[in-house]
């Protein structure tokens, strides 16, 4: 052999493993550093994370007010939620004779241990705010509306997951707290059974007890309702909600972006200086393979004009909103700790024994009725809800603030109405009581029918219906109920987290509670 | 030549199947029918045949001095006991609303949870629950009685000694 090709061999064996880190490099991020609009572009489509993310993004929904953050919100707030509830998990141990010492170990022991799980704590916290809000911005910008329907579904897919994981998460530290909200709220699933009971098939037809039986594993709260809630908790919801989230997202893009409305661009003339034409090579689209794809995508035949490359216009946006969300939750974490009460006992009920804030508005409900405001109600509110996108098929005001007829001015209006009628009808039954006080012997029957709760129900769909009559439009109904919903579910849930008191009897204030 | 002889077929249209496409529409159909047999499975698992909660049947001795009109609750169990001229009875103290546990008050029970009160015979007086507080089988046995916490019995079913 010829030493000189030994010696090459050799050379180039060097110069390559010399070379290997920046090759790694080279060879994991292809497209080399986003500052042209190339590579810019390659940067979004090139990479798995954020290829759910177009290209480039319109200006109207980088603005602001178009979005206010809420879904990045709540979506950083799930992923702090993941990585805590990840580090929680080392240390948790979902058996009811040590569960409440784990999260005790947690607590005291763990290093940053306490930290972690105030911040997974304040964190679920914080994403129930921001799903609700971010929906209260989708529905107020009638963001919902075609080709965005069957979004708005999935989204609602997400908030029920969203409140599923919270309930669940719940019970997991086994103290008072935790064991009586479940016990509650396992009874709650068995309601039907007010129904069935009344009308005598509970024998033959008992969905209640199915639903409880399927929720505990068993007659009562115990090792394996931990068991099963944990699995919930730690697995099968947030697995749900991942899948969720990536339809949610990748329905998105596929709706054309954001809602706009039609004149967006002529909104955001003056703008125009921070966009240039961005086929300046070879103005060439071609639509060869949209034509075998029924209808057309939403961005067919609109130019690219007022839009912005997303890296880095949308993606640093995403990450300013990642850091505020981070912030408030440990600025929340590091003042106020995540409760622990004493651990749970089967034989003394916690009195008043409280859901989390978010549930204490349906608590307020299930004290006139266990089925009205347990499940029933709330399925009459999911439908309506889901219903919302189906039955306003109009085309004005998409994509503005309380975009519609009435607008702004309903919304008012709404907001007095909302908060009025849910005011009127608690002043009414903490003054004079209800039904089965004023006579003794009604029927059950009656009093799940005819309730402080289905009359609030009532009052606001009297008025949507009202709405829609009066602006000839189904939008004009939409944007009264939801905000009287809004307002109801405002209103309850302050009356059920700061004047119910032991007995769930009304106090002004904690500091009238009886002692015991 | 045509690459595609025969009437020209607009992409829009659907594709007819072709009726000898036996395997296809046999794989499809097996899992369709896989996946279905499959749910009911994954359906009947989670739902529990022997429940793993304690033996609802306790042993008690009631008091000497339990007189009529008082009340006695033994710890750790979700009963009251009363005695009477006519025999000895048992009320659930579990609230029919919400199952959280009743208290002893003023002319019977009230629960803690949501305001629901109950006379000393368990009829609903106030509040959200829908039924009465059920009355629990009571066997004499031997100058104790045995309660079971899992079957009830027609109020006003009273056990003498
Ligand atoms: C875990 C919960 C949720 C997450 C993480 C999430 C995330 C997002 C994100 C990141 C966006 C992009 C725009 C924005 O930031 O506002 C978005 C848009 C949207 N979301 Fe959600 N969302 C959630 C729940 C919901 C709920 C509860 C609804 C309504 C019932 C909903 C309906 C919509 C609709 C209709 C859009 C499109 C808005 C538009 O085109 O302007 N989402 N979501
Ligand atoms: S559980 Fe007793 S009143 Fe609600």
């Amino acid at each position: 052999m010829n030493p000189a090709t030994t010696n090459t061999a050799m050379q180039e064996f060097w110069q390559n493993l010399r070379a290997a880190p920046r090759r790694i490099y080279e060879t994991a991020f292809r497209s080399g550093k986003p500052v042209t609009d190339r590579t810019r572009s390659s940067f979004v489509f090139g990479n798995l994370f954020l290829h759910l993310h177009s290209v480039r993004t319109h200006l109207w929904s980088l603005r602001w007010s178009t979005t206010m953050g809420l879904g990045i919100a709540s979506t950083a707030a799930f992923l702090i939620t993941l990585v805590t509830g990840i580090l929680l998990m080392f240390y948790y141990k979902p058996y009811p004779d040590v569960a409440y010492d784990s999260i005790k170990d947690i607590h005291f022991v763990v290093p940053t241990g306490r930290f972690m799980r105030n911040i997974h704590r304040w964190a679920a916290n914080v994403m129930v705010v921001t799903v609700i809000l971010h929906m209260a911005r989708a529905f107020y910008t009638a963001a919902y509306r075609r080709p965005r329907e069957f979004n708005w579904l999935i989204g609602l897919g997400l908030l029920i997951t969203t409140l599923g994981l919270s309930f669940t998460g719940y019970l997991l530290p086994w103290d008072q707290l935790a064991y009586w909200a479940i016990t509650i709220g396992a009874n709650i699933a068995q309601s039907p059974r007010e129904v069935t009971d009344a009308v005598g098939i509970t024998e033959y037809f008992d969905p209640g007890g199915l639903q409880r039986l399927l929720l505990l594993g068993s007659d009562e709260v115990g090792s394996e309702s931990l068991i099963r809630f944990y699995l919930l908790h730690v697995m099968i919801l947030p697995l749900v909600l991942a899948a969720l989230m990536g339809v949610h997202f990748w329905r998105i893009r596929k709706d054309g972006g954001l809602a706009k409305p039609e004149d967006a661009d002529a909104r955001l003339s003056g703008r125009e200086r921070d966009t240039y034409p961005v086929f300046t090579e070879q103005p060439a689209k071609t639509y060869q393979l949209a034509a075998i794809v029924r209808g057309k995508t939403e961005v067919v035949n609109r130019g690219p004009e007022n839009t912005v490359p997303s890296m880095p216009h949308l993606f640093y946006a995403e990450l300013a909103v990642l850091m505020l969300t981070m912030l408030v939750c440990l600025a929340l974490a590091l003042v106020s700790d995540a409760p622990l009460k004493d651990i749970a006992n089967p034989n003394i009920p916690e009195n008043p024994a409280k859901a989390p804030w978010y549930f204490l508005g349906l608590q307020e409900l299930v004290s006139f009725s266990a089925f009205m405001g347990g499940i029933g109600i709330p399925t009459i509110v999911i439908i309506g809800l889901g219903l919302i996108p189906y039955l306003d098929r109009e085309r004005t005001g998409t994509g503005v603030w309380f975009g519609g007829p009435g607008g702004w001015k309903l919304v008012r209006q709404a907001v007095a109405y909302g908060l009025g009628a849910c005011l009127a009808v608690e002043a009414l039954v903490i003054r004079f009581g209800w039904l089965r006080e004023w006579f003794p012997n009604v029927p059950q029957l009656i009093v799940t029918l005819i309730n402080p709760a289905t009359l609030i129900t009532l009052l606001y769909g009297a008025y949507s219906v009202w709405l829609v009559k009066r602006y000839q439009s189904a939008r004009a109904g939409a944007l009264g109920l939801f905000t009287c919903f809004l307002c109801g579910f405002l209103v309850l849930t302050i009356i059920g987290t700061w004047f119910r008191g032991p007995n769930w009897v009304f106090y002004w204030s904690p500091s009238d509670w009886p002692r015991h | 030549m045509t690459l595609h002889p025969g009437p020209t077929r607009s992409r829009l249209d659907p594709e007819p199947v072709p009726r000898r496409d036996m395997l296809g529409l046999a794989s499809l159909w097996s899992t369709a029918l896989a996946m279905l047999f499959g749910m009911f499975g994954i359906a009947r698992l989670p739902k529990a045949a022997v429940l793993s909660s304690p033996s609802k049947k306790f042993r008690v001795t009631l008091p000497e001095t339990l007189g009529p009109g008082e009340v006695f609750m033994p710890a750790g169990r979700k009963v009251a006991l009363f005695r009477d001229a006519e025999g000895v009875y048992a009320v659930s103290t579990v609230c029919t609303h919400l199952g959280c546990l009743v208290k002893q008050a003023e002319g019977g029970f009230e629960c803690p949870c949501h305001g629901s009160k109950f006379s000393a015979d368990g009829t609903v007086t106030k509040g959200p629950a829908p039924q009465p507080l059920p009355w629990l089988k009571v066997t004499a046995a031997g100058g104790a009685f045995t309660v079971d916490e899992g079957e009830m019995v027609p109020p006003g079913t009273k056990v003498n000694a």
